[in-house]
């Protein structure tokens, strides 16, 4: 093979190499991204050894909206548990993000990544989307979107099995 | 012969990766989501248009509900 084929073939692999890193995303089974590396917005809660439930809003995501009441109560009847959750916004600018964390007050945690660089590395699916990560920090499972009293049944059920079962 | 072949299938590539075409992600929709970007926003505007569809289509309801775009669920 000539010197000049051999290059074309790899620079053809690497812009396919290129192509393939670029939609990449976490998958259940995988570690979760390390949140500190990523120079959030807000204070991080403490995940270590803890069922965590990281979840990607936006202020103009109405399903968001409908979803933190229903988290709140959540945390409030799991924390005692070993059960953190923390809720990523998307938002690039941080006024409506301070407004609605005020607007809604919380029982969880909520931080910001406006430079929208966490939320690029896992590629959300929809908004919101919810990943759930066990004790040892390996993501468990996925949930696309908010869908009411239904996602809820769902991820307490999951949270409950995850919570028991040994770290 | 190969050389060719290879020039094209990466000009082919290079073309499929670097086109204009791109995926608004949705992470991304925010502007999409905004209230002005709601085909609805002005009643009177809607109201007048609704009046000429169904004018002209002897046709009327059945537009679908309204929205933004931020695509969520």
């Amino acid at each position: 093979m000539s010197l000049p084929t051999k290059k074309l073939i790899g620079g053809l692999a690497f812009a396919l190499a290129l192509a393939a890193s670029a939609f990449a995303e976490v998958k259940v089974g995988q570690p979760f991204p390390n949140l500190a590396d990523y120079g959030l917005e807000g204070t991080l809660p403490a995940r270590e050894g803890q069922v965590v439930l990281v979840d990607f809003w936006a202020t103009w995501c109405g399903p968001c909206k409908a979803s933190f009441p229903a988290y709140s109560e959540l945390q409030k009847e799991l924390s005692g548990r070993g059960f953190v959750l923390l809720a990523v916004s998307v938002d690039k600018t941080s006024g409506p993000y301070q407004e609605f964390v005020k607007h809604f007050s919380p029982a969880f945690s909520t931080a910001r990544d406006g430079a929208q660089k966490l939320v690029g590395d896992v590629k959300v699916p929809a908004m919101p989307t919810s990943y759930l990560i066990d004790r040892k920090g390996v993501l468990r499972s996925v949930h696309s979107g908010f869908h009411g009293a239904e996602t809820v049944r769902a991820l307490r059920e999951e949270i409950i099995r995850l919570l028991e079962e040994k770290s | 012969m190969k050389r060719k072949l290879a020039l094209l299938v990466m000009l082919g590539g290079l073309a499929a990766l670097f086109s204009g075409c791109t995926t608004v992600q949705p992470w991304e929709r925010a502007t999409l989501a905004d209230y002005t970007m709601r085909p609805d926003r002005d009643p009177l505007h809607n109201t007048m248009f609704e009046h000429i569809y169904f004018s002209r289509e002897a046709s009327s309801g059945g537009r679908g509900v309204g929205g933004s775009g931020c695509g969520c669920n």
